[in-house]
């Protein structure tokens, strides 16, 4: 198999790609950025944390008009996993407010970006609706 | 106990395309015409708070070139869509602390045909996936992990308040914009002026579900300026200033708290609350006191939660409130009577002291066709992303 990187560095590839996130060892607040000190407490200290994989979409939008390269109709949402709020793509159906709504279950799901010139392939990720 | 502030001066522009001026031109012409509101010249301003975020970074300094370098203290402040509103925080927090007992605020945007103003900030770069920022990105994370757009943030945020209360759809939303676009044809002053039907928001071209075009603030060009003083200094002046004067009986700015999930999605909630609370504490009024209201309907999605973040409704309520025609501006609680951002228009750095102007207008019984009668109390209300909020009560003098 040919050399991956993860669109991002909170994205964990491999058998079972997950997400994850540095959390405050003081207060539990989590970040998916590196942070400088806890914006809740101001604590130093953090831990890297596994996000679940499934979870409930919060909030969407379908986004039929964006900046130039980007490809469109796209869904946009938030997922609660568990307590932790993913930012994320709803992926695997179609965009339609039929097809996407308010509280429905879904799961990661990772997408391959492409190759680079040497072969390396970017993956990103998304979630699937749960059938 | 610091002194009271009283507006005695204020301006918009007409809103709307303005090509053969540039943003030092507006800007005077809304300086100009606030001080000459205001019976005062800049040589009685002690400070200059200025915003402007897409023209040049020294416009306070350059708007001074032309109305007058009387040498005081300049602020050029940015605050995101709240810079107006910070830049008159400015003039205002500078008169409380007795530093000043005349201040200049100025906002000015020039943004007719610019379109989306945020998204994909990364190129493309190179032939090889490199890490990049804070969360090692390999390549532009705009569409890829969420919107950066702000039609879809907004978007967003307003389905989730749907998501946690219900009663939310696209129709609901629409006619929230429906709402302020029959205001506009009141206000000579706003980019657009037209009705649409329910039909034409729906149908129109759709940004970010369940955003059309026509429930998006709409880009334009415009300047709006005040004139403050304090309490001492109105004594000074003439009878019929002081009856025209208004009271700013709350000035709050507040920037967000963290919270849980605002790293993915911005909150713009929560901070809207706490500057409504605290504006209502200052001005020892509360939301029912209120004759009209302008908020910052950046997006119709987003005027929904504003209800609710400043407590024009019961908690989760905005819906029902909506519904009840209370924020048409022949209901109890006249929202964005103006014509809100939607079709006013939202010239960025302007609009913090557009909105405060349109409140001022109908306290002094000068808003035309449009006067809220007998309107005493108003608030207005913006919010800038990242993110800063600010508040203002304004109420009529009781002279």
């Amino acid at each position: 198999m040919s050399e991956q990187v993860p669109l991002v560095d909170y994205l964990v590839l491999g058998d079972a790609p997950h997400l994850v996130a540095n959390e405050c060892v003081e207060c539990a607040a989590r970040f998916f950025d590196r942070r400088n000190a806890c914006a809740r407490c101001e604590g130093t200290e953090f831990r890297v944390v596994e996000v679940p994989t499934e979870g409930e979409l919060r909030a969407f939008t379908i986004v039929s008009f964006a900046a130039e390269g980007i490809e469109v109709p796209f869904v946009a949402g938030v997922v609660d996993c568990g307590g932790t709020s993913v930012r994320g793509n709803i992926v695997n159906t179609p965009p339609d407010p039929e097809h996407v709504r308010l509280g429905m279950k879904v799961r990661l799901a990772t997408n391959s970006l492409g190759a680079d010139s040497q072969g390396v392939e970017a993956v990103g990720f998304g979630f699937e609706p749960v059938s | 106990m610091a002194e009271d502030v009283w507006i005695v001066g204020i301006h918009m522009t007409k809103f709307g395309k303005h090509p053969a001026l540039d943003v030092v031109d507006l800007g005077a012409q809304a300086a100009r015409a606030a001080l000459q509101d205001a019976g005062l010249r800049m040589r009685d301003v002690g400070v200059l708070g200025a915003g402007n975020l897409r023209g040049r970074r020294d416009f306070g300094q350059a708007l001074q070139k032309q109305i007058g370098q009387t040498g005081i203290p300049v602020f050029n402040v940015a605050n995101a869509c709240a810079t107006g509103a910070t830049a008159l925080r400015v003039a205002i927090m500078a008169i409380k602390a007795g530093e000043a007992d005349v201040g200049l605020a100025v906002g000015v945007e020039k943004l007719s045909g610019a379109g989306l103003l945020t998204g994909n900030e990364r190129t493309e770069a190179g032939d090889r996936w490199t890490p990049e920022g804070r969360v090692g990105a390999v390549a532009a994370l705009d569409g890829r992990i969420g919107t950066d757009t702000m039609p879809g943030v907004f978007a967003q945020i307003g389905m989730e308040y749907g998501h946690r209360y219900g009663g939310t759809s696209f129709e609901l939303f629409a006619r929230i914009s429906e709402k302020n676009h029959a205001h506009s044809t009141l206000n000579p002053l706003a980019t657009y002026q037209k009705r649409f039907t329910l039909e034409q928001i729906m149908n129109d071209v759709m940004i970010a579900y369940p955003n059309t075009r026509a429930m998006c603030s709409a880009n334009c060009d415009g300047a709006a300026a005040a004139v403050v003083v304090s309490d001492s200094k109105l004594r000074t002046l003439s009878l019929e200033q002081q009856r025209r004067a208004v009271k700013v009986s709350a000035s709050v700015l507040t920037s967000d708290p963290w919270s849980e999930a605002c790293q993915v999605l911005p909150d713009i909630n929560t901070l809207t609350r706490a500057a409504a609370d605290q504006a209502y504490e200052q001005a020892g009024i509360g939301p029912d006191d209120l004759d009209l209201v302008e908020l910052h309907d950046c997006f119709a999605t987003a005027e929904l939660v504003h209800y609710d973040n400043l407590r024009l409704c019961e908690p989760g309520g905005a819906v029902d409130f909506f519904n009840s025609g209370a924020t048409w501006r022949d209901g109890k609680r006249p929202v964005n009577v103006s014509g809100g951002l939607e079709s006013k228009g939202h010239p960025i750095s302007a609009t913090g002291i557009a909105n405060v102007w349109e409140i001022a207008t109908h306290l002094r019984g000068e808003a035309g066709d449009r006067q809220i009668e007998n309107a005493k109390a108003g608030l207005a209300h913006v919010i800038g992303l990242g993110s800063a909020c600010g508040v203002h009560i304004l109420e009529k003098a009781a002279v």
